[in-house]
């Protein structure tokens, strides 16, 4: 294994490797660094398989089930194959430059945040490409390669420094910003964790090898081969004294004549494949920092720890990548080509599903969607996370890996994916270019078939539903959700009409408290019926009672008599059209129309819990 | 004339061609439209759920509207009902307005209530006037009949809406007339479209739209003019639907205001999306003389 320590160029690797067991340099044999290099990039090679083979072979929402895996895989191929071929390859070069190399879905969004990913992508990918891959890539491509010089030195460092950056950006606005509805769950934590750790401990590092007297002599002993105890000094005093070293052999003010001896020794020895220290300048700044303890962590083996934290944190980061928030650097790109290049009118079915699949992992869950949903009042009063956009995408994540959900789940997230005004505002925010209207469309109608009864089916949010999703759906599937709910919240209106349904005589005040303040004015009905005979519903039908249950005038008188249960669950309030003839109508100025708008309140509350 | 437009939901998902063609109209008539992005849902179809949920979606749109100095120019006839209804209720339920504005605190938004809520056709009518419209007629409908929808959730309930009279309504009337064409009296012509109950009641819905749309035929009308998403999805898309499914079905096709009035300003077809209806509007040209 040749990655880190093979090549004779990389020599403060090298040295650092010499001391340590795990990593030691030992010829042709691998060592304990070698086995975990390996382990964590097979666990992340397979998983990345595992979870791509997902898009192929799970669904959600009510797919074809003959739909088997080879098929979505063969049209996925097509597709590609196609788009090769075809002028269409240039939306895929425009995605690549717009959306994925300059990002211009998130600068669309918010500034800050575009400027904080932009210097944690590139910091992270220079840091992948020069630092990390530099046996395979760096060495291979610029022949004058040394960690230790300029650019590479410089740019290490200026690398971590930019992740670190962004990622303080990040812990800004997840735990201190107040941006409305913005939800940091485990991954989110996870995500700033892991590349915190990584950059600290590199930067870490690289602070206490600036000052560390161990590493010195090291490299004194390794690449200059001094034995002149006088050189070594003089070349320690200028260590000390310009490069952050902390020694405790000698200590400023130093003489001039040794400090000219040292930078000789400097120039001949070390400045050959060894910029300044100050060249790394938040490992400078940070060797500053620490500079009164520095000697203390030297001897207690900070080196050592730091390192084992560096390297077990990057492993650790790969293996689990494709399971974390993380894989979304793989999979966001994809979706941001497959959002320019396919037309979801004209894409087939298989592409469709496969590619739905895809966009639950592209999604980071920053809660762009969440912050412009327009049902995002509806959650602060309903108090359901699961109608947010993005908490709707963990949950959905969680669902098609197979994870059976409780019925209180279930009825919880059929709510959230309701209470929705397909609006579209989260799939034009979507920094990750994800279809989350489609999405919805797609799951909504899974859920409902598999939800326990939901009072929102019976409000306007289901307009979208019986103009567009009707088209596609199979008259049953159509109808089913429907009479559900409305066998839930409604179905107790045969109860209600039964001449042997007995009416509490001692109907206590309480139930019309169940109305709003102010909402008493039925006390001013005198029968009149007025709303009752402009009522288009009541009109619609020959005999208007056994299929509405109580006729308006009736929920007023009912409501009069304290029987605000009984109102509540005559059939009438779900079949108003709330076209306000009743209460324009009346001549008492009864407000008939939000009392039966107070009705459904009161029986959603009631069927909600 | 400046404004907060409030295309509300439906219109970007389903119905661009209506903010298009109000935008062009706008464009004639100088009046600037700017879309706070911060709109979100007017409340309306949560009114069937919860009343605080409806309000407080309501008022976010109405302080956002206030904070950028603006009164709205709403599309929308059922957003336009909900609108004006959430400000009624918070101006009369001073503990009401405290809770929502505790909400509305966190999005750093406050609602006082000094935002004027506007429907396209009230701006139009009121704030334009038909006087100062009718110069701009380059072209005009002959032979054309026409009937206007008027809307419930616009019209009633009256105290709340302040939209027109509600028994003898006219300003859709006469903003129809001055495109040349008839604006026909027809017997359902305040009634419910049916569209509240669409997904939820589809025959019910159905029935509401076919006598409508059969009063309007009656009364000789060419074309139905809509001024609201939902009326207008119903008798486009629903009636398409409808009219798929039952034999014999001769569709009477709708048309959104902003077309209707666009088409004589002079702007283009394209420009005003009379493709985007479902139900074929290519034939009114051929009523419009220059």
């Amino acid at each position: 294994m040749k990655i880190l320590n093979a090549s004779p160029m990389t020599r403060t690797d090298n040295a650092i490797l010499t001391r340590f067991p795990i990593a030691k340099y030992t010829g042709d044999y691998w060592t304990m660094f070698d086995y975990l290099l390996y382990a964590s990039l097979i666990i992340f090679l397979l998983g990345s398989i595992y979870k791509a083979s997902n898009w192929f072979t799970k669904n959600i929402g009510p797919a074809d089930p003959d739909m088997a895996a080879a098929q979505r895989l063969k049209a996925a191929a097509g597709g590609m194959l196609k788009m090769i071929f075809s002028p269409k390859f240039l939306l895929v070069l425009k995605a690549i430059v717009i959306d994925v190399l300059l990002q211009g879905r998130v600068i669309k969004e918010d500034t800050g945040r575009w400027l904080a990913h932009m210097l944690i992508f590139y910091g992270f990918m220079l840091l992948l490409l020069m630092h990390a891959l530099d046996a395979v890539i760096t060495e291979a491509w610029f022949a004058d390669y040394y960690p230790t010089v300029n650019p590479y030195f410089f740019l290490r460092d200026l690398a971590g420094a930019m992740v670190l950056a962004g990622v303080a950006f990040a812990v800004l606005r997840r735990y201190l910003s107040k941006t409305p509805r913005l939800r940091t769950g485990a991954g989110d934590h996870y995500a700033i964790i892991i590349l915190a750790v990584i950059m600290l401990s590199g930067i870490g590092l690289i602070g206490l090898k600036i000052t560390s007297h161990s590493e010195f002599l090291l490299m004194v002993e390794d690449y200059a081969g001094l034995d002149d105890e006088e050189q070594i000094q003089a070349l320690e005093a200028v260590w000390v004294k310009d490069y952050g070293l902390v020694s405790p052999n000698v200590a400023p003010p130093f003489d001039e004549d040794l400090l000219a001896a040292g930078q000789e020794v400097n120039e001949d020895n070390c400045l050959v494949c060894h910029v300044s220290t100050q060249w790394a300048f938040s490992g400078y700044i940070l060797a500053k920092v620490i500079e009164p303890v520095a000697g203390a962590l030297d001897r207690a083996g900070g080196i050592d720890i730091l390192w084992y934290i560096h390297i077990i944190a990057c492993f650790a980061g790969l293996a689990y990548l494709p399971f974390s928030k993380m894989f979304h650097i793989l999979c966001t790109p994809i979706s941001l080509i497959a959002n320019r290049v396919m037309d979801p009118r004209y894409a087939s079915p298989a592409n469709t599903l496969t590619r739905q699949m895809l966009e639950l992992d592209a999604c980071t869950h920053c809660g762009s969607c969440s912050l412009n949903c327009s049902a995002g009042m509806i959650y602060e009063a309903v108090g359901n996370p699961l109608i947010l956009p993005s908490e709707k995408m963990s949950y959905l994540k969680q669902w098609v890996s197979g994870k059976n959900l409780t019925m209180a789940q279930l009825q919880a997230i059929g709510e959230g994916v309701y209470l929705c005004t397909n609006c579209d505002r989260c799939t034009v925010h979507c920094p990750s270019g994800i279809r989350l209207k489609e999405l919805w469309f797609n799951v909504r109608e899974a859920l409902l078939l598999k939800a326990p009864p939901l009072p929102a089916v019976l409000t306007p949010f289901s307009f979208a539903r019986g103009v567009v999703v009707k088209d596609y759906l199979k008259a049953d599937n159509y109808m089913l959700p429907i009479e559900k709910a409305a066998a839930n919240i409604a179905g107790q209106s045969a109860e209600v009409t039964a001449g042997e349904a007995a009416i509490p005589l001692n109907a206590t005040a309480d139930e019309s408290r169940q109305l709003g303040p102010g909402d008493n004015t039925f006390s001013h009905c005198f029968s009149c019926q007025s709303c009752t005979t402009v009522c288009p519903v009541v009109g619609n039908y020959e005999q208007p009672e056994p299929v509405l249950g109580l006729l308006p005038h009736q929920i007023m008188c009912a409501l009069g008599l304290g029987l605000t249960d009984m109102a509540s669950k005559a059939k009438m309030i779900w079949d108003c059209l709330t076209c306000y003839q009743c209460q324009e109508n009346c001549p008492q100025q009864v407000q008939v129309c939000d009392l039966l708008y107070q009705l459904k309140n009161v029986a959603v509350r009631q069927a909600r819990g | 004339m400046r404004f907060a437009l409030f295309q509300g939901c439906n219109i970007p998902a389903r119905l661009v061609q209506y903010a298009d063609a109000t935008r062009a109209v706008c464009r004639k008539l100088d009046i600037e439209l700017l879309e706070p992005d911060q709109f979100n849902c007017c409340g309306y179809p949560a009114r069937n759920l919860d009343q605080r949920a409806f309000v407080l979606s309501a008022a976010k749109n109405l302080a956002v509207a206030e904070k950028a100095g603006l009164d709205m120019l709403v599309m929308c006839k059922c957003c336009y009902g909900a609108l004006k209804k959430a400000a009624w209720v918070l101006g009369a339920d001073a503990d009401l307005k405290k809770d929502i504005n505790a909400v509305l605190a966190k999005e750093k938004l406050q609602y006082e209530g000094r935002v004027e809520i506007k429907h396209l056709l009230t701006v139009l009518h009121r704030d334009v006037g038909i006087d100062n419209l009718k110069p701009l007629m380059a072209k005009s409908f002959s032979g054309l009949q026409i009937a206007a929808s008027y809307g419930c959730h616009a019209l009633r309930p009256s105290n709340v809406t302040g939209f027109d009279d509600p028994v003898t309504p006219h300003i859709f009337d006469e903003l129809v007339e001055i495109t040349g064409a008839f604006s026909v009296e027809w017997a359902r012509k305040l009634d419910c479209c049916g569209a509240p109950l669409t997904g939820i009641n589809d025959r019910l819905a159905r029935e509401m739209a076919a006598k409508k749309i059969a009063s309007a035929r009656d009364a000789g009308a060419n074309y139905l003019c809509t001024a609201c998403p939902y009326s207008h999805i119903q008798f486009d898309w629903v009636q398409n639907q409808m009219a798929a499914e039952t034999a014999g079905w001769e569709p009477l096709a709708a048309i959104l205001y902003p077309q209707l009035l666009g088409l004589c300003m002079g702007i283009d077809e394209t420009t005003l999306g009379l493709s985007n209806n479902r139900l074929e509007l290519a034939d009114i040209s051929s009523f419009l003389m220059t």
